[in-house]
């Protein structure tokens, strides 16, 4: 079905189950009880999971495959972005057009990018890739004010022209022919509550789409030749194959999921900022895609969603909620239990991350997802054969030097 | 079984206890539960404290942060009550907000204007705070202002020294007790001219980027009003680290005066690095050659150590005032941290009072009605003398500490001296004055 | 003439510091294969080597003084160093005002210690895994040993002023026949340059002329067989792991009265002494030299007026485009090796 194989098909629905009933999946925990910091399930954040999700998927396609390190696709993201505010402001508070213009937009730059990127390769490939997306950032941040807004960031104001929509009273507000993108809806089951929100299922959607046409590029022969670039390069020269196109059009690809990505963080708040572009950002994608499992196809989405979950639910953990949680204790024991979590939480939260990666990193070479797989193998000792179709890329990737 | 509205979380509470006792899908319309985004429902209000806790700005944000506490502790009845008795408007009676108990959540904006609005958003989604304050940099605040305006919350800023925030950036939810670029011209102006005389040539380094821009107009055109010359105005990228290339040319460029147009690290490293290069025992177009760096803050000023030295610049306010609210202040601050609170934390927890006074006066939670409180409104009592927060632009309006480093310092806490108290009226402009032009604040939004 | 003079002298300050960062990262990938995120955080460490010995120094004695009063009204509580009270005001301030010189001392054994113990406990097992994953875990290792210097310096930066004796600056510009303060440079800066100067002459030469240095020189071109020759390679290796480690913590042991060190510094370094490696040559550690001193002066040249005028934020982004000239004329930066780190 859909021109997929049975195992991919499988995983795709998987996915596609997930992200429908996230809303209920990421909100575990009963509203007001003390475990609701956990919860994840509010739209803002289920979006950027999503979004980083396409961010994280198109990046894999490039790395995972032929195995360039691209230490610069954040300006991508901030291009799409950029982009995207710009039609909301001069066109039409629509989220189509302006998703497209930033699709187009990010395909440009990376064609021209890539172009000049692709010259060399390893790490020479991967310090070209981040001086542009540097220079994109600096200049983004100073000189381009004009264009970018600078520091402040794109916004759009009641006085943009928007010539294809009409007068509105107040600031308008993205939307999909009508339908807000903010609007939410809000389901009570006994304590529970869960937001199904428009923007979230429009990104979901398109991370679907998304993922289902990286799917189809893994199996397809054009994934073949990227894989072998990344297994050897010169031989594949040798036997008279040109791989520049190839990489070329992964790194367009690539970029152009970067670009949809940011364009989607535009429409879902209209904001454009120059932060997306920085190095730090480029790095963080590198981080998801690699946490999660390169060259695989669920990992970079996990990965993404690992990095987001901690960014924004641990980094609100105060010693407040702390002494709450462990208020049963006696006094002395309470205190010394904060005073013992107290580095990793809040302010901490990126001491927390950092020693995660390191974790990661050093017992699980083929990211979460072979994580997943040993646990999964310790479950199904006897069925071999049908297990690991994704642990496989991540074996494979582990043993490749 | 559901619920169509725009904003989800004050609802939920008064939703869940509903759907508690049905275990069942139950049927809420949103205009019989609210008015407005997030109205608190149970006998307690969340606000939320949005400031920077990794980065640069991080032990700032932390002052803040112990300003937050300082001010719900007091609101809640607790402690000695600091303002709350100085305040002019003796609304505020130690019973929380219209008898709701205050919470707070708290996140962090990372000084980055993405960052900042995720972690605003979650509070405003998740945590159900009705008012967003905090932040240590003006890009932050433009940015969480906007999201504010559109989520139908209040939002009270916190550090942000830019022209633009109440400026071509102003939102009707937004509300600045901060002064800016404009008003530390206008009390730096008369100081310098009686330090230095009125024949000096400056030579600007300018942060490159928005608020350092707001900055270098703001300074030379109030210098330039008492016949100052301004030499050179050079930008400088932002974390430059290393300034030298850009200090070296000052001396032989004919001017007399440096204005470092740096805040935080960047203030620190070009400020040190101007001093080692000896600018200060230098002479130029025969007079001492002087420095001047017009936006202080205490932190920066224990970064930068000795290179301080009678370096003048201005203050939103000083821990060192004499009036009784700053007595009170500090005294509260002190005692429970041990250490005098920086500007930051007191806009922080003025701030907070103000919001949580304005909601008392009006008798309502509801964003409208809040502006309206604010509006216009006039007090005393909060350390900078008699203040106005002003209608047409959502700015404060009062005096303005100019300040100058110590020579002789106590103790880490003396680095700057009080030079003087500028008054209100000098630092007054209008609220078009071309420097604040170009926006509007809009209607107030409620949300839901 | 003296302006462009006086950015040459500006450029190769900058450029001394790009140099060392450069070289002791050059050291490590050349002789180990391992790409090192946390490069710059050993900067950050050798920095804070200078801010801890600050802090040892300044140990203080609490008196009360009921004289004068503290922000609360309370007794003022006067804090003097130990040292001054042993050694007198006149001397202990003196042993105080050189913290930053004598940091060189302390920060020799700690940066030996942290590199080998980083060596031995993580990098080791990294030898033979993927680029990728020597950047993400070197990469989490500096977030967590920047978080932790942040746990106990705070984020804000802390001043570490030079000796007094090396305050002010000298008028080169008067020397060679310019007028009064044409061309000035700070005692430090000078110091800090040729301090840098000796560094990489002295790894040089301990490279050049030693046999340790020879079997090192031999292992980073063929690894297989000088171990096959049944030299005990690792230990060598972990030996030059610390170095570099010693090499970049003095680096920002004498930086710390330029740059008041804050915890985010090593990140800060960390971009602009890849690019610096890497139009170096991977591997090269002349490369790594000639480029450091290069970019710190082009960087010094774009950020003259009259060029900012011609070409607007050219001071913004020189590095990264003279980065991308160098690669895309020269494949392998200005002095690398075919072969290295491209696959």
């Amino acid at each position: 079905m859909l021109g997929l194989e049975r195992r991919d098909l499988t995983i795709l629905i998987a996915v596609a189950v997930i992200t429908l009933f996230a809303p209920i999946i990421l909100n575990p925990f009963p509203t007001g009880s003390a475990l609701a910091q956990f919860n994840a399930g509010y739209p803002d954040l289920m979006q950027r999971f999503v979004i980083f999700g396409i961010f994280a998927i198109g990046f894999n396609i490039l790395f995972g495959l032929t195995g360039y390190l691209s230490f610069g696709h954040a300006a991508f993201l901030g291009i799409g972005s950029y982009s995207a505010v710009w039609m909301f402001k001069l066109l039409s508070m629509n989220v189509i057009p302006a998703i497209l213009l930033s699709i187009v937009m990010a395909g440009l730059f990376a064609l021209v990018i890539g172009f000049v990127s692709l010259r060399r390769s390893g790490i020479y490939f991967s310090i070209l890739t981040l001086a542009f997306a540097q220079m994109s950032y600096n200049l983004a941040y100073s000189v381009l004010t004009p264009v970018t807004n600078g520091e402040t960031g794109l916004q759009i104001t009641l006085s943009d022209p928007r010539i294809l929509d009409g007068e509105s009273s107040g600031l308008p507000v993205t939307s999909l022919f009508g339908a807000e993108m903010r609007d939410t809806t809000t389901l009570f089951v006994g304590p529970w509550s869960w937001d199904f929100s428009v923007g979230y299922y429009f990104c979901a959607a398109l991370m679907l789409v998304a993922f289902y046409i990286s799917v189809r590029i893994f199996r397809s022969p054009f994934g073949m030749m990227l894989r072998a670039v990344k297994s050897n390069q010169q031989r594949m020269n040798y036997t008279g194959l040109n791989s520049r196109p190839y990489t070329l059009a992964a790194f367009v690809i690539s970029g152009m999921y970067a670009g949809l990505a940011g364009g989607l963080l535009a429409a879902m708040d209209p904001l454009a900022g120059a932060d997306r572009m920085q190095w730090t950002a480029s790095g963080e994608v590198v981080l998801m895609t690699i946490l999660g499992g390169a060259g695989t196809l669920i990992g970079p989405v996990l990965g993404a969603g690992f990095i987001k979950y901690f960014e924004n639910i641990f980094s609100k953990i105060n010693d407040g909620i702390l002494h709450q949680w462990f208020a049963f204790m006696p006094d002395g024991l309470e205190n010394f239990v904060v005073a013992v979590i107290h580095p990793f939480i809040g302010k901490g939260w990126h001491l927390t991350l950092g020693i995660m990666f390191m974790l990661v990193v050093i017992f699980l070479p083929g990211g979460l997802v072979e994580g997943a797989s040993r646990v999964g193998r310790v479950f199904r000792r006897r069925d071999r054969k049908a297990d690991h179709v994704e642990s496989d890329a991540a074996r494979q990737r582990a043993a490749a030097e | 079984m559901t619920r169509q509205t725009f904003s989800r979380r004050g609802v939920l509470k008064s939703g869940a206890a509903t759907g508690a006792g049905l275990a069942l899908p139950t049927i809420f319309t949103a205009s019989s539960a609210a008015a407005f985004t997030n109205a608190p429902t149970g006998s307690s209000v969340t606000l939320g404290f949005n400031v920077p806790q990794t980065g640069a700005y991080a032990d700032e944000g932390a002052d803040e942060l112990r300003a937050f506490e300082l001010a719900v502790e007091h609101l809640n009845g607790g402690g000695d009550g600091g303002m709350l008795q100085t305040f002019s408007s003796q609304a505020l009676d130690g019973t929380g907000i219209l008898g709701k108990k205050v919470e707070f959540v708290t996140g962090d904006t990372q000084t980055k204007s993405d960052a900042a609005r995720a972690s605003a958003q979650s509070m405003i989604q998740k945590d159900g705070a009705i008012m967003i304050s905090g932040g240590s940099s003006s890009g932050v605040a433009v940015a969480v202002q906007g999201l504010c305006q559109e989520a139908g919350v209040i939002f009270m800023a916190g550090l942000t020294h830019s022209n633009d925030t109440t400026g071509k950036d102003r939102k009707a939810n937004g509300f600045r007790h901060f002064f800016n670029a404009y008003m530390s011209a206008a009390a730096l102006a008369p100081v310098l001219q009686n330090l230095y005389g009125t024949d000096r040539r400056a030579y600007h380094l300018t942060a490159d980027y928005t608020w350092g821009w707001t900055q270098e107009e703001s300074i030379a055109a109030a210098t330039e009003a008492m016949g100052w010359q301004t030499a050179e105005k050079v930008r400088t990228p932002l974390g430059a680290g290393d300034f030298s290339s850009y200090i070296a040319p000052v001396l032989n460029s004919g001017a007399d005066v440096l204005v470092l147009n740096h805040y935080g690290g960047d203030m620190v490293n070009s400020l040190t690095q101007a001093v080692q290069f000896g600018l200060r025992e230098r002479q130029a177009n025969g007079k001492d050659f002087q420095i001047v760096v017009p936006l202080y803050s205490e932190l920066m000023a224990r970064g930068a150590g000795q290179a301080i030295k009678g370096i003048p610049g201005s203050q939103n306010w000083d821990w060192k005032l004499e009036d009784a609210g700053t007595k009170a202040f500090v005294k509260s601050f002190g005692e429970k941290y041990g250490f005098p609170p920086s500007q930051a934390a007191h806009t922080c927890y003025v701030q907070t009072l103000l919001y949580a006074d304005a909601v008392t006066r009006a008798g309502d939670f509801n964003p409208c009605a809040v502006v309206e409180a604010l509006e216009g409104y006039e007090f005393d009592g909060l350390g900078n003398g008699p203040t106005l927060y002003r209608a047409e632009d959502h700015q404060c309006f009062k005096d303005v500490v100019v300040v100058k480093g110590a020579e002789n310092p106590q103790d880490e806490f003396h680095l700057v001296e009080i030079v003087e108290v500028t008054p209100t009226e000098q630092v007054t402009y209008a609220h078009d004055h071309p420097m604040f032009a170009g926006g509007s604040l809009g209607e107030c939004n409620p949300g839901a | 003439m003296d302006a462009i003079l006086i950015q040459i002298l500006n450029g190769l300050d900058k450029g001394s510091a790009y140099a060392l960062i450069a070289l002791g990262l050059t050291l490590i990938f050349g002789t180990l294969g391992v790409v090192n995120f946390a490069h710059g955080a050993l900067f950050m460490i050798g920095a804070f080597c200078a801010v801890t010995l600050q802090k040892l120094l300044t140990l203080s004695v609490t008196t009360i003084d009921p004289e004068r009063t503290d922000f609360l009204g309370n007794p003022l509580k006067v804090q003097t160093p130990y040292v001054e009270n042993w050694f007198g005001p006149e001397v202990g301030g003196t042993i105080v005002d050189w913290a930053v010189p004598l940091a060189i001392l302390l920060a020799i054994p700690v940066m030996l210690l942290v590199g080998f113990v980083m060596e031995r406990g993580l990098i080791k097992h990294f030898y033979k895994r993927p680029h990728a994953d020597q950047i993400l875990v070197t990469f989490g290792l500096a977030i967590v040993l920047q978080e932790i210097v942040k746990y106990f310096y705070g984020a804000n930066p802390i001043p570490t002023p030079a000796p007094d004796a090396f305050r002010g600056s000298l008028d080169i510009g008067v020397w060679l026949g310019f007028d009064p303060y044409a061309i000035i440079y700070p005692y430090w800066r000078l110091v800090y340059f040729f301090f840098a100067g000796v560094i990489i002459a002295a790894v040089f030469a301990f490279l050049q002329f030693t046999t340790f240095g020879m079997v090192v020189r031999a292992g980073m071109a063929d690894r297989e067989t000088v171990g096959l020759l049944g030299i005990d390679i690792d230990r060598r290796f972990t030996l030059m792991f610390g170095l570099a480690a010693v090499v970049a913590g003095l680096a920002g042991v004498m930086y710390t009265p330029i740059l008041s060190p804050n915890y985010h510094m090593g990140m800060d370094f960390l971009v602009l002494s890849f690019v610096v490696v890497v139009v170096g040559g991977m591997g090269s550690l002349p490369g790594a030299v000639l480029a450091g001193f290069l970019l710190g002066i082009l960087q010094s040249f774009a950020s003259m007026n009259e060029v900012k005028s011609l070409l607007p934020g050219i001071d913004q982004i020189i590095i990264y485009l003279v980065a991308i000239v160098i690669l895309l004329t020269r494949p392998r930066g200005l002095m690398g090796r075919r072969g290295v780190m491209e696959e």
